[in-house]
């Protein structure tokens, strides 16, 4: 299965792009997908922390990802 | 991207308006929309662009979004705030975009019958936007730039 996941504030300067797609096994889960990411982009590792969202909610590691959610990296937020 | 969303939210005792702009706040908007009769005290807090952080001159600002999820992260802060304290009325308002010194990235206003809950309420949420609202700032220095608090 092929996902798209959106980037935003340093994620995206990490990506070096706003969008990346990863080829992944179902059934996977996002501590994966954030484990593949580090690995393929190692400046995450740097990062005080690292979340996913899923359909524009936090979720825990342990969360399953399926076909067509809506994956977005978020790095570290400095809103206000 | 861009994405629409209806403005004004309506929760059981209290009324909310929030939003993300690309456009300057208006502070009066937000105080005018926390006006109502049952309350004695509106707490308002406006953030500004500083010219210097931890010693460097800052030249500009620039914020970014993940406006779908920002505006539930405000919901979830506004449903809190309405548990917590007697809230009628609440306003968030923050800007996306490049801000220059002195221009206002946030403001919220908070409205209460009785005063010490309005300024609770305001700085809790002020606090908890900070912590949990996906926006991004990057400051500007005449020698370069950084994503605030990416990194320990």
């Amino acid at each position: 299965m092929k996902i798209t996941i959106l980037a935003f504030g340093i994620a995206k300067d990490i990506l070096g792009a706003r969008q990346t797609t990863l080829e992944i096994v179902e059934p996977t889960t996002a501590g994966s997908i954030k484990s593949t990411l580090m690995e393929k982009y190692p400046d995450f590792i740097k990062l005080k922390s690292l979340a996913l969202a899923v359909n524009q909610e936090y979720v825990d590691d342990d969360t399953l990802v399926k076909d067509n959610d809506e994956l977005v990296i978020i790095p570290p937020v400095s809103g206000g | 991207m861009t994405w629409q969303f209806e403005k004004q939210h309506t929760y059981p005792r209290m009324k909310v308006d929030l939003q993300v702009l690309e456009t300057p706040l208006q502070i009066e908007s937000c105080t005018a929309f926390v006006q109502d009769i049952s309350c004695g005290g509106t707490v308002v807090f406006i953030g500004t662009v500083r010219s210097q952080t931890k010693g460097r001159h800052v030249i500009g600002l620039e914020f970014e979004s993940y406006i779908p999820m920002a505006i539930k992260e405000m919901k979830k802060i506004a449903a809190d705030v309405g548990e917590k304290w007697d809230v009628k009325r609440m306003c968030i308002q923050h800007r996306i975009g490049t801000l220059d010194i002195g221009e206002i990235p946030v403001v919220i206003a908070v409205a209460t019958p009785h005063r010490a809950a309005a300024f609770a309420a305001c700085q809790y949420t002020i606090d908890t936007l900070k912590e949990t609202v996906p926006i991004w700032k990057k400051e500007f220095y005449a020698d370069g730039s950084i994503w605030v608090s990416a990194h320990p």
